[in-house]
């Protein structure tokens, strides 16, 4: 069945019905993980517009390009939107809901209908979010601090704390979905332990996303009613405290970066055993280490606040626990390093955006450990280095996970090849446009430069006209994969069933799949990653 | 394993397409329920962890505060609730033994226990309201602190008690109000006998998110309204 | 090459040297981990790439390794973390005797008042040599003060103080950040900290058109508020004695103690009501809204000088220090 030959009418997801009817009421996973593609590929250019704004304003160290309220709008907007409309609903919406239950040998999500409905959510909350960005937008910070958003700015705070709100339910429906998925539409014989890295990946990021976002909904809830019906509970001139605040929302924003990077390992840990033609390095600990991020996430929370007048020993304690953190995902580097030992590697466009993220994640792990340090982090925190750090690890790490995943699964998408030189020039431009932007933000944030700054003293400008310059070729590097994935649509290279001789029952089926994804149940008898067993695909694309 | 969907015999109507049999979907369908209800812990959690710490700082006005609350109609709404959770059960019971008058009857009373309850908080809201308790420019709260009948109580900390109690208890309220609307849907399903002793999960999986909303309020009502109380 | 293109801020400070040392080993143990790991990967990738006739060895994994690749790593963070909680503990914790400068801000400037009563905005006039202790709080969002050069932040919340320290060990002017995101003129909340050699610092001081000490204006309005009628020093007034307070346990009416620091005193002042000492009337007027965040300094500068001066203790009107050197607070 997975060598059945390609014909241009053989039925799939695609092509079963037509009419925009048929896309707006589907609860075909595949199709909607279209519909996200769609919606979150619109939020991140938007997000990515704001950015370059952002950059451009920098490039000079007076405030010219355009006024303080509008460049403090801007890095709000640029977060609120990469982060909840791009990065956290990016993986997980788009190639999680598409793989989850292919890789599982499941014919849909446990709840299509709750899919779709997910998918409505978020739609109404990004509706809410453009309405609010284009009658005024909001300058808080994605942070949301109070009492400034509660008391003191006079912009768009409610309706943008409300887009967020109802993104956050979207979330939810997600992570809620892949859990009863995994637990309960198992193909007969895919246990535990034969599950793809991938969907452990998902598990953890699902945990995370059913047990942190409610709290950062109530806590939205809680800074609307304040500011709407003057409740007090943050507002210290009322008796309230702005560190409860803090600690509400960063116990959900702190393990949100997990959602970011999880997937995005799950990602890696899928491309690398592909073209290392070898099963992962130590399967188990790797899918331990998900589950330990995910828990251990939970705990670290306070490391954002430890110049914010929490006490001695919380910082402490927080501090520690934020090292222990670190223990997981080292592991998983170390693994999918030891992965290439003794493999017979082919360097395809996955391959080259997984071993970019793992360059780019190293780095920003790393520099998490400057921050970890509680003296360093004193004067850290809240400068360019804090910028730099969570770039390398959400755009570094995550977009280029993201990429390489679109890449690695395009073909089983959209039937069709991506170009595979214009893919690795891709590649390259995002990973060199990435560091030029944001290496140099490390040290301008050790020299001092805080961040959120619209002006900043002349000396910091050589730094900041580099990173303008990297960020103009990162876009370039973003725009390119767009429009040769939309050019192959129609006329790429027709793709086979498994392109690139990958395990994973994913592959098993045609490209793209039909609507209920297997002709009949697949029962699994096999290991995860049994590349012993599978041929090398026929048609070698090194150095292509 | 012939599984695919034509393959199935006995296929019940309810079965959706994806799922092997109704077994599988009776668990998928538990399953989220059980991991939705926790998704509703970390969301009261977080006000019941706001609570907490303000108590433990502003000890006096939280203890004023409670004792200003109406014990007897908190009193009536528990009783009120802990019998609409009975009538679930009842309603839940009756769907598996395929008694369809039994089970609209019990669900009737569910909902009529349940809609007591709102009447009950909107009647303790309302007098709120005229005690300028809601918080906000005129509030005022006239409460002493306990065991100080002279001593009167810091109008910005007892402003928080009430946001927060207003915060919770409306929370909870507007859970209920969307618990009613769920079980008027299952009241009209029920009337139809859509659910059987072969297929009644939306009647069991509604009723853990009763119970649930329960169970909130047992929490609420010795935090907000007893924890304080001396005579 | 350095003061072309800097690595680092200057150091001006004692805790700039710590900071930067432990900063200069993780630069260096993440070029040791990155260069190692990077190493590996592309000697994996030229030896192993894929050539013809060669299979890829399957290897399911080794628990010894994993063991080693977490315990390794788990050690070196542990110490990193102890090197990075000593500096911290040093930088929160400010030694006895330090100058204390009020600060207040808001947005969006930094209003600086010396023990010594001068007032600076955007400013910050400090000698060389000396401990200093800022004291701030804001009196509407949150800001942060940061001097890069000092390695130094603190977040200023509104409504109750910190405190942050530092000790300058250069001459020079430095920058002074808001660095928590406070509206429009964040980027304008900027100011410069100059530190002086002491000649020249007793020069700005004695150039300052101070009306007298920060204290002694605490003092001023201590009569004028009328605090002084309840609280005595002479006999046991209707409230507690100030005398000697600063620094002590204090027994509170319900069974708890506290520390009387600065935040204790600014709460007993706004709203007395909510720690009533053990064995006094809860009769103090709420002062909540009737003082403004720079009278509340005075005040509490004036209760903590009450510790310094024994001639408070024996009546009369109490005796402020006024000089330019700061005594050795006596605190239990």
């Amino acid at each position: 069945m997975a060598t059945a030959a390609i014909t241009a009418e053989r039925e799939s997801y695609l092509n079963q019905e037509y009419g925009i009817k048929s896309w707006l009421l589907t609860t075909d996973h595949k199709r909607i993980a279209l519909l996200y593609l769609l919606s979150i590929t619109f939020f991140f250019f938007i997000g990515g517009f704001f950015a370059l704004l952002i950059r451009l304003e920098l490039l000079t160290p007076v405030g010219d390009l355009v006024q303080a309220d509008t460049y403090n709008k801007l890095f709000t907007m640029h977060g609120q939107v990469m982060i909840f409309f791009f990065l956290i609903p990016s993986i997980p919406a788009v190639l999680g809901n598409f793989l989850v239950p292919l890789m599982i040998g499941a014919r849909d999500l446990a709840f299509p209908r709750i899919n779709l409905l997910s998918w409505y959510l978020y739609i109404i909350a990004g509706i809410l979010m453009l309405h609010c960005m284009l009658t005024g937008g909001v300058d808080t910070g994605w942070t949301f601090y109070t009492p400034f958003s509660t008391a003191f700015s006079n912009t768009k705070v409610i309706e943008a704390g409300l887009a967020i709100f109802i993104s956050g339910f979207s979330s939810i429906l997600t992570g809620l979905n892949f859990v009863v998925t995994i637990h309960r539409m198992r193909a007969p014989g895919m246990t535990w332990d034969r599950l793809p890295l991938f969907i452990w990946a998902h598990y953890a990021t699902s945990i995370i996303q059913l047990l942190g976002t409610p709290v950062v909904a109530v806590t939205l809830v809680l800074v609307v009613l304040e500011r709407a019906f003057h409740l007090g509970i943050f507002d210290p001139t009322r008796g309230g405290d702005p560190l409860l605040f803090q600690h509400l929302f960063w116990f959900y924003s702190h393990p949100a970066v997990y959602i970011m990077i999880l997937p995005s390992m799950g990602i890696v840990t899928e491309i690398v055993p592909c073209f290392t033609r070898k099963r992962i390095f130590g399967y188990k600990f790797v899918a331990m280490s998900s589950i330990g991020i995910a828990v251990l996430g939970f705990l670290v929370w306070a490391h954002h606040m430890f110049v914010a007048g929490i006490s001695l020993y919380a910082a402490l304690i927080f501090s520690m626990l934020s090292y222990l953190v670190a223990v997981p995902s080292a592991i998983k580097v170390f693994n999918w390093t030891a992965t290439m030992y003794k493999g017979s590697i082919t360097f395809a466009t996955p391959m080259l955006y997984a071993f970019g993220f793992i360059g780019l994640f190293l780095m920003g792990g790393l520099t998490g450990l400057f921050l970890s340090a509680l003296g360093i982090d004193v004067h850290v925190t809240d400068t360019y280095f804090v910028v730099a750090h969570f770039h390398y690890i959400m755009v570094g790490g995550a977009v280029m996970g993201y990429l390489g995943g679109m890449h690695f699964w395009w073909p089983k998408i959209s039937g069709r090849m991506y170009p595979e030189a214009l893919g690795k020039l891709a590649a390259i431009i995002v990973f060199l446009g990435f560091n030029l932007t944001f290496f140099p933000q490390f040290i301008l944030g050790y020299l001092g430069m805080p961040r959120r700054y619209w002006q900043y003293p002349p000396e910091f400008q050589v730094l900041n006209v580099l990173s303008t310059a990297g960020a103009t070729i990162l876009a370039v590097g973003y725009l390119l994969p767009m429009v040769y994935f939309l050019w192959s649509m129609r006329y790429g290279k027709v793709a086979p069933a498994n392109p690139w001789g990958a395990s994973g029952l994913e592959w098993k089926t045609t490209s793209p799949p039909p609507t209920f994804n297997f002709e009949r149940t697949p029962v699994v008898d096999w290991e995860a990653y049994d590349y012993e067993h599978i041929p090398a695909p026929q048609e070698v694309r090194v150095g292509g | 394993m012939a599984d695919s969907p034509m393959a199935v015999e006995q296929h019940n109507p309810a079965l959706q397409h994806h799922f092997a049999d109704m077994e599988q979907q009776r668990q998928a369908s538990s399953l989220g329920m059980w991991l939705f209800l926790a998704t509703e812990i970390m969301f009261f959690g977080g006000m019941f962890c706001a609570y907490l710490i303000y108590r433990y700082w502003y000890y006096p006005e939280f203890a004023a505060g409670s004792n200003s609350l109406d014990i007897t109609l908190g009193t009536v709404n528990t009783a009120v609730l802990i019998c609409s959770s009975l009538t679930v059960v009842l309603a839940v019971h009756a769907a598996q033994l395929g008694k369809r008058q039994a089970q609209v009857i019990y669900l009737a009373l569910t909902l009529v226990l349940g809609l007591a309850f709102l009447g009950v908080k909107g009647i303790e809201w309302t007098s709120k309201f005229k005690e300028h308790h809601i918080p906000g420019p005129s509030f005022h709260f006239e409460g002493a602190v306990p065991g100080h009948p002279d001593e009167p109580v810091d109008q910005r900390h007892a402003q928080i008690f009430f946001s927060l109690y207003f915060a919770m208890t409306g929370m909870h309220a507007l859970h209920m109000v969307i618990g009613v609307g769920v079980f008027s849907y299952l009241l009209y399903y029920a009337w139809k006998g859509r659910y059987t002793p072969d297929y009644h999960t939306p009647l069991e999986n509604s009723g853990l998110y009763w119970h649930f909303v329960d169970i909130i309020w047992i929490y609420l009502f010795p935090l907000l309204y007893l924890i304080d109380r001396k005579k | 090459m350095f003061d072309t293109f800097p690595l680092w801020p200057a150091r001006a400070s004692t805790t700039a040297g710590s900071v930067d040392a432990l900063y200069i080993f993780l630069v260096a143990l993440s070029l040791l981990m990155s260069m190692a790991i990077f190493t590996m990967i592309l000697i994996f990738a030229v030896r192993f790439r894929r050539r013809k006739g060669v299979e890829a060895e399957q290897i399911e994994g080794s628990t010894a390794l994993e063991l080693t690749w977490s315990i390794i790593p788990l050690g070196i963070f542990m110490v990193i973390f102890v090197w990075g909680a000593v500096i911290y503990f040093k930088e929160r914790t400010p030694p006895r005797g330090a100058t204390e400068v009020y600060v207040v801000a808001k947005q969006w400037m930094w209003k600086l008042q010396h023990e010594e009563g001068q007032r600076e905005i955007n400013e910050l006039h400090v000698p060389v040599g000396r401990d200093v202790k800022m004291i701030l709080t804001s009196q509407d969002v949150i800001h942060s003060f940061y001097v890069p050069a000092f390695r130094i932040k603190q977040d200023v919340l509104p409504g109750r103080y910190t405190t942050l320290w530092f000790h300058p060990t250069r001459p020079g002017t430095y920058h002074l950040f808001c660095a928590e995101y406070c509206g429009t003129q964040h980027s304008g909340m900027i100011g410069q900290v100059v530190v002086l050699e002491p000649a020249q610092y007793q020069a700005w001081l004695s150039g300052g058109g101070a009306a007298g000490s920060l204290a002694s204006s605490g003092q001023t309005m201590f009569v004028q508020l009328g605090c002084s009628t309840c609280h005595r020093s002479d006999t046991q007034g209707r409230g507690p004695e100030l005398v000697g307070l600063f620094g002590k346990r204090v027994q509170l009416e319900d069974g708890r103690t506290v520390v009387a620091d600065e935040n204790y005193i600014r709460e007993s002042i706004l709203t007395p009501g909510a720690k009533i000492v053990s064995g006094f009337k809860p009769i103090m007027p709420v002062f909540q809204g009737l003082v403004s965040e720079e009278q509340l300094n005075a005040l509490v500068a004036y209760v903590k000088s009450l510790n310094r001066s024994p001639s408070g203790a024996a009546g009369g009107p109490v005796v402020v220090q006024t000089g330019t050197t700061p005594q050795e607070p006596k605190v239990q």
